[in-house]
């Protein structure tokens, strides 16, 4: 699981660079992330632009690394292709997530 | 059904129960005629239904003991007929889990998984278990 991070502003803008978020990644995906989280202390952007498919385990990781980057430091999401936004929807996850069309609509805000 | 009702032959696969075998099998049947040929939309339905369904097995029925698992995709004149079968633990109660959406409370308590069944639910019809000697033989249909 690759996974690409760049500052912009206050914002770190994470993104993933593999076509699935599986169950067998879904674990890697976490670890990536909690990495790549490591710097910065602003709003965090997951581009997911590069992922066509990411199942109920994959939600379940971009679940848990929002919660576990807290209140003070919200994940939000670019760039759901097809399959992946319908997963969102289908679980009202598209409520809780502040979902951008694309990386550039997200950074509109970044300090 | 005879291989030959309503839109081609059908597509047999048996993969290892594992997640790395799911993910394979998965590309396997995209690429397969019955899936082939469909819209974007419908083998998106496809992949998400059979992953559920798979993982479920790889992680409750083997619960991480080695297995197998069979996959028959059937065409038929209103989508794909599709037969998953495998020879693991029953499902608790001999019936499908329910699949209430999961309920999203405060942001602390989100939830990290339950949505499995839910999604199965939401885009396949016609599910149905059964457990016949000492296999669980799910079927259901994606309607095009």
């Amino acid at each position: 699981m690759e996974i690409e991070a760049r500052t912009q502003g206050d914002m770190l803008v994470v993104r993933v660079r593999q076509d699935r978020i599986d169950a067998a990644a879904a674990i890697q995906f976490k670890d990536r992330m909690r990495e790549a989280t490591q710097v910065g202390q602003g709003r965090v952007l997951l581009d997911l632009s590069q992922v066509a498919f990411l199942d109920s385990s994959g939600l379940g990781a971009v679940v848990a690394v929002r919660k576990s980057l807290g209140p003070d430091r919200p994940l939000e999401l670019a760039g759901l292709t097809p399959t992946v936004e319908k997963v969102f929807r289908l679980t009202r996850m598209d409520s809780i997530f502040t979902i951008h069309p694309a990386v550039q609509d997200g950074l509109r805000n970044a300090g | 059904m005879p291989a030959d009702q309503g839109g081609g032959a059908a597509f047999c696969l048996a993969l290892p129960a594992t997640a790395e075998g799911v993910r394979a099998a998965l590309r396997q049947a995209l690429t397969s005629p019955p899936l082939r040929r469909q819209s974007p939309a419908f083998r998106g339905a496809a992949e998400l239904v059979l992953a559920e369904a798979m993982n479920n097995i790889v992680e409750h029925a083997y619960a991480g003991q080695p297995g197998r698992i069979e996959l028959r995709m059937q065409p038929h004149a209103g989508g794909l007929a599709f037969l998953v079968t495998d020879w693991g633990r029953p499902m608790p109660g001999g019936a499908l889990p329910p699949g209430n959406p999961p309920v999203l409370s405060a942001e602390a308590d989100l939830p990290e998984g339950g949505f499995g069944w839910h999604l199965i639910r939401r885009l396949a019809s016609g599910l149905d278990y059964r457990r016949i000697a000492d296999r669980n033989v799910l079927r259901f249909d994606l309607l095009a």
